[in-house]
């Protein structure tokens, strides 16, 4: 299998976020550089899929690094796993750029409830593969609807108007579709 | 219309920030007054993240790395502050989430737990790394074949030597002596710590030379932050003395 992420033989690569976080904290950019390694794939993935432009989604990617080393705290371990909270801050500033909106939200107001928690290359690795399996195995129709819900940034009406289905039915695939993604990933 | 079921379709929706504003707010005031649904939308955005991480594609270019390298060096340094929250934005979150995080301590726990149990181990390597060294420093002085030779300039008749290496902050002595002579029976040899604050000697343990007249003190009991002026050696009982007994064999300033 295709490894995601660059393999190193550095100790630090395997130090968990937790601690790469603290050293970035007390202003250790070599951590940084830990961290970017870690996740920048991830990062960039997400905001090529909603931008789909190589300069726009790689200014995403400095942004987001950028504003995690200018408050580091903004991430807090307890609340849930480092990889999904970049996930998910680089969708929404990616839309934020999509919609030439100012970005609205403040990193540290974002919490994330996932298993999703890893601390090797190793688990990263198969928790991706194990979404990506996951959302290929989807119904067709509850794929699509949140993928243009989530990654396009579309509405409801939007989508509806796309498909030509209902807003209630637009709203159920949505919704069907994230607990069909829950339920497979706890399993 | 704002019923649970109704609600419970646009909080994916609301978790991503694509609802209008007038169904924002109808969420809102029902998130409000529901337990159920403010658990739910957390549970929402975590399933959201796997969304997220379902996108794959290229890695970033080279350049992008040392881009951000080059900007972050030209950052003023992090800090382990939180940027100040604008407050009246936390209110509602605050609110809203204050029960939901309770829910889930016993799950945030075991990931802080997971996460400093990593640290941890980290730690205990090192120190074991180091224990281990220490521990091998010790065994060559303190080993039972080991050789102990005190070179001086040829032809010279060898003396009796002894080299302190102390630590006043820690209290930590090592004595390793060489070419001393037996002592009567019921007789050993002491090392005393002459305070540099003018104070009374202090016993630094007893020793007696093997049949090559070496011998060691290795940490012997002594009070931290005691700055010494020198160090003597004198005979006592071997029990030991707790002022010294004149003559002093040897002697040497710190």
């Amino acid at each position: 299998m295709k490894r995601i992420f660059l393999a190193s033989t550095q100790p630090e690569h395997g130090l968990p976020d937790a601690v790469v976080i603290s050293r970035i904290c007390s202003g250790d950019e070599s951590a940084m550089a830990v961290l970017y390694d870690r996740y920048s794939r991830v990062v960039y993935s997400v905001a090529l899929r909603v931008l789909a432009d190589t300069g726009a989604a790689e200014d995403v990617l400095q942004d987001v690094f950028v504003q995690l080393w200018r408050n580091p705290a903004a991430f807090d371990a307890a609340r849930g796993g480092l990889m999904a909270w970049l996930a998910v801050i680089t969708r929404h500033r990616a839309i934020d750029h999509l919609r030439k909106q100012r970005p609205h939200e403040d990193f540290s107001e974002t919490i994330i409830a996932t298993d999703a928690t890893t601390v090797s290359d190793a688990e990263r690795d198969q928790a991706l593969q194990k979404v990506r399996t996951i959302m290929a195995r989807m119904p067709d129709d509850q794929r699509s609807a949140l993928e243009m819900a989530f990654f396009d940034g579309l509405t409801h009406t939007e989508i509806a108007g796309k498909t030509n289905q209902p807003l209630g039915t637009v709203k159920t695939r949505i919704r069907s579709g994230l607990l069909t993604l829950r339920k497979a990933f706890a399993a | 219309m704002n019923s649970h079921e109704h609600i419970e379709d646009d909080l994916p929706l609301y978790a991503m920030g694509n609802l209008g504003q007038s169904d924002r707010q109808r969420v809102e005031d029902h998130l409000a007054e529901c337990s159920e649904c403010r658990r739910e939308l957390l549970q929402l955005r975590g399933d959201l993240a796997l969304v997220g991480l379902s996108a794959m594609g290229p890695a970033p270019q080279v350049r992008a790395r040392q881009r951000l390298l080059t900007a972050i060096s030209q950052e003023p340094r992090a800090t382990t502050q939180p940027k100040a929250a604008r407050w009246w934005t936390l209110v509602p979150s605050a609110l809203a989430f204050a029960l939901l995080i309770a829910s889930f301590v016993l799950w945030q726990q075991n990931d802080a737990m997971r996460q400093n149990l990593a640290v941890l181990h980290t730690q205990i390597d090192r120190n074991r790394a180091d224990a281990e060294r220490a521990r091998q420093i010790l065994s060559v002085m303190t080993a039972p074949d080991a050789v102990r030779v005190t070179l001086v300039a040829a032809n010279t008749r060898p003396q009796p030597q002894g080299k302190v290496i102390y630590s006043a902050r820690s209290g930590s002595l090592v004595f390793l002596a060489n070419n001393f002579a037996s002592v009567p029976p019921g007789k050993a040899y002491e090392l005393w710590l002459l305070p540099s604050n003018g104070g009374s000697p202090i016993p630094a343990g007893t020793f007696n030379p093997d049949a090559g007249g070496n011998a060691s003190v290795l940490m012997p009991p002594l009070p931290k932050d005691t700055v010494a002026k020198a160090f003597a050696i004198t005979v006592e009982p071997e029990s030991g003395s707790t002022t010294p007994t004149m003559p002093i064999l040897l002697s040497g300033g710190a």
